[in-house]
């Protein structure tokens, strides 16, 4: 029997499950593949025995943990897909911030009519099975996710950083022009996309160890006097760092 | 009529989370609300404190359908903080992408989201057995569209090369000559996507309802500029000036603010409104399909905003080869970023999307960083409209012999034909119906 397969969004913008749509060469093949059961954003019919159930977005309602629990429960098997989903995302950009100052700055005096949390990642939540990180989620990655699962073999992210992806891809290194790019301690798997057209890597991978982190940390201050912190502060972006003691 | 009561929750086939709640009591509509329950974002609260050259970054992830507007308004509000112009080179880049979102989010639409409804099926998924040359057609028009956007942005969601004052990546020719064979070859595609339509037959709805757009002032179908026109009110108003013609409301049961225009209670946004306001300025080749299809302005059925998405469709198809030749033509090089003239004034830039005229602001502070932001997203103009039309339709159908389901159907059709991004807004819908004389 063909899997039977999900794709629900919590808080987020929803792009990790357009990116699977955007699988347009694949897309037909995918669907001989596995029966999608539901999927809001696509269609109308909704099912809740699920196999594998791909979830974006953050948790950062008290609605979204209760539909969190409800796709665990349906779903034998859960996977994180992107950024927000995986690390919390630009969503915790939020958490930076006082909950009354932030609710009140769009909602003013009704602020209190609209439930909000911190944003938090699925893991959190539930226990997640898989993630594929990424803002978008790399839609390469999904698909291979995919195949290894279909063809029973185990799927692992890659465990190098972004950098070793970008200087095969030849680009001038961007600290070469001053600018504190992500890369060295960033996990791979994007093909390096961002320096590749002249962005610093963001961290939207989430940090690959933390021994790498540390390498990169100091060599980032003898050389290019980046503190660590400036780093860490970076990485607050898609949410990889949050809190807690510098390592 | 019976007394009735409607709930859908999530409204399926749109981007994001909403709801429909309807009750009516001897005849009378007592409660009728479109809730959007998507989370709230919040982004005007986290942009504040981050720096200027961030801001596209951030709110190109508010979606994912329409990053790359996003992206654009945010940059064009940006620059008009800092005091910044593009060079032209930029702006034609920016125009392309921006077309090629266009027709990526009405793509999708059209087939992923409407089809299905005209054809009686519950997504597109049906169809790859059905009908796989339909389902072949519309996923080949959309990898184009994806295709346009990568070459220019990098990828079409979250768009990596467009920053504040410029562009940091070039196409190379051959992508743009490649790009510019397969926008002629879908041509043809177009044609037999204005043939199917041509077939469908849209609930016929009819409100008489103020239209707002953006008008380009050199002449063009205004996407990436233009001042604030309506079909109520025809002076052009600068976008610096927006908050004359935009009035933003907190309503309950909405985690997206509803608005309002000096002139009506409710206005539409869109494709059919930039239609209705600009269709002298559209292509000769979209004013034709136009015709086929029997879309004539003024126009004030809300379900034909599907038809003037496939209008606008043809018409930035042959305006991204007009703008491919014309950049062929100059030669691409790369510029160094346009630098801030000037820090601690508040901008406004607004851009059409594919679901209507999107508005950015942001005060920059002395260091650069964001003091404070404001954004007006088209989903969020068009909720309280979407409304008004339930309202009109509503007793209509009650008195109609349809079926609950059918009448269900109906009304998130026409939610649907808005092709509202929830998830912009803040989500979307999904009908069950409860209580009493259903
Ligand atoms: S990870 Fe990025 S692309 Fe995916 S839902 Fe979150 S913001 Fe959107
Ligand atoms: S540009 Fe960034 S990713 Fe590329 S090599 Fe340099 S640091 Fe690494
Ligand atoms: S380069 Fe960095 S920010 Fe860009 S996609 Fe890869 S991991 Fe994300």
């Amino acid at each position: 029997m063909k899997p039977r397969i999900a794709i629900f969004s919590l808080t987020g913008c929803e792009g990790c499950s357009l990116a699977i749509l955007e699988l347009e060469d694949q897309l037909l093949d995918l669907l001989g593949a596995v029966e999608i059961v539901n999927f809001r954003e696509g269609m109308t019919e909704k099912a809740w025995d699920i196999d594998i159930g791909f979830v974006d977005g953050a948790v950062s309602t008290p609605e979204d943990e209760r539909e969190a629990k409800r796709f665990r429960e349906a779903c034998k098997t859960l996977v994180a897909i992107g950024s927000c989903a995986c690390l919390g995302g630009i969503n915790t950009l939020k958490n930076h911030q006082a909950r009354d100052d932030y609710r009140r700055y769009v909602y003013g005096e009704r602020a209190e009519w609209f439930p909000t949390q911190p944003a938090r990642p699925l893991s959190s939540v539930v226990k997640v099975d898989y993630e594929l990180p990424g803002c978008p989620m790399i839609k390469e990655e999904f698909l291979q996710f995919v195949k290894d699962v279909l063809a029973g073999r185990p799927f692992k992210l890659p465990d190098t950083a972004v950098c070793v992806e970008c200087k095969k891809r030849g680009n001038v290194c961007l600290y070469e022009q001053g600018i504190c790019c992500l890369g060295p301690v960033t996990r791979a798997g994007c093909n390096a996309i961002c320096p590749s057209f002249g962005s610093k890597c963001e961290g939207c991978r989430g940090i690959v160890d933390r021994e790498a982190l540390l390498v990169a940390g100091v060599n980032l201050r003898e050389q290019y006097d980046i503190p660590l912190e400036q780093v860490l502060a970076d990485f607050r972006l898609f949410g990889a760092y949050q809190e807690g003691d510098l390592p | 009529m019976t007394d009735v009561s409607i709930d859908v929750r999530h409204v399926t086939r749109v981007e994001g989370h909403g709801n429909i709640a309807i009750n009516v009591q001897d005849g009378e509509i007592t409660r009728l609300e479109l809730a959007i329950v998507e989370s709230p974002r919040f982004f005007e609260s986290f942009l504040r404190g981050r720096m200027y050259h961030e801001v596209p970054h951030i709110t190109c992830r508010i979606c994912g359908i329409c990053s790359v507007g996003h992206t654009t308004t945010s940059v064009k509000a940006v620059e008009a903080a800092l005091g910044i112009t593009p060079s032209e080179q930029t702006v034609l880049l920016r125009k392309l992408i921006l077309y090629g979102e266009e027709l990526q989010s009405h793509f999708l639409h059209l087939y992923f989201l409407a089809v299905p409804d005209f054809l009686g099926v519950g997504s597109v998924i049906p169809l790859a057995r059905t009908n796989p040359d339909v389902v072949k057609r519309a996923l080949r028009m959309k990898k184009l569209a994806n295709d346009i956007c990568g070459a220019v942005g990098g990828r079409h969601i979250h768009p990596i090369a467009i920053h504040v004052g410029g562009v940091t990546h070039l196409p190379r020719d051959e992508e743009l000559t490649g790009l510019k064979r397969r926008l002629e070859d879908c041509r043809t595609d177009l044609a037999e996507t204005v043939g199917l339509f041509a077939t469908l037959k849209p609930p016929d709805l009819r409100r008489d309802t103020e239209y707002m757009a953006l008008k380009d002032a050199g002449g063009e179908y205004a996407f990436y500029d233009g001042d604030i026109v309506s079909t109520r009110d025809p002076t052009p108003t600068p976008v610096a000036r927006y908050r004359e013609r935009v009035i933003e409301s907190v309503v309950r049961h909405s985690a997206a603010k509803h608005c309002r225009s000096p002139q009506s209670e409710t206005y539409a946004v869109g494709a059919l409104a930039r239609f209705n306001n600009n269709h002298e300025q559209l292509h000769p080749k979209a004013k034709e399909a136009a015709k086929a299809l029997g879309l004539q302005p003024p126009c004030d059925n809300p379900f034909h905003n599907n038809t003037a998405q496939l209008v606008e469709s043809v018409h930035c198809v042959d305006a991204s080869i007009e703008l491919i030749d014309e950049l062929l033509r100059r030669g691409l090089r790369l510029e160094p970023l346009v630098k801030p003239q000037r820090y601690g004034e508040i901008g406004a830039g607004a851009a059409e999307v594919p679901r209507g005229v999107l508005f950015h602001e942001f005060g920059i502070d002395r260091q650069g960083r964001v003091e404070s932001a404001n954004l007006i997203i088209p989903t969020g103009q068009n909720l309280a409209n979407i409304e008004a039309d339930m309202r009109a339709m509503v007793p209509k159908l009650i008195d109609s012999e349809l079926s609950k389901g059918e009448i269900k159907l109906q009304l998130e059709m026409l939610v649907r034909a808005y092709d509202p991004c929830i998830s912009c807004a803040t989500h979307l819908l999904d009908i069950e119906w409860q209580g009493e004389g259903t």
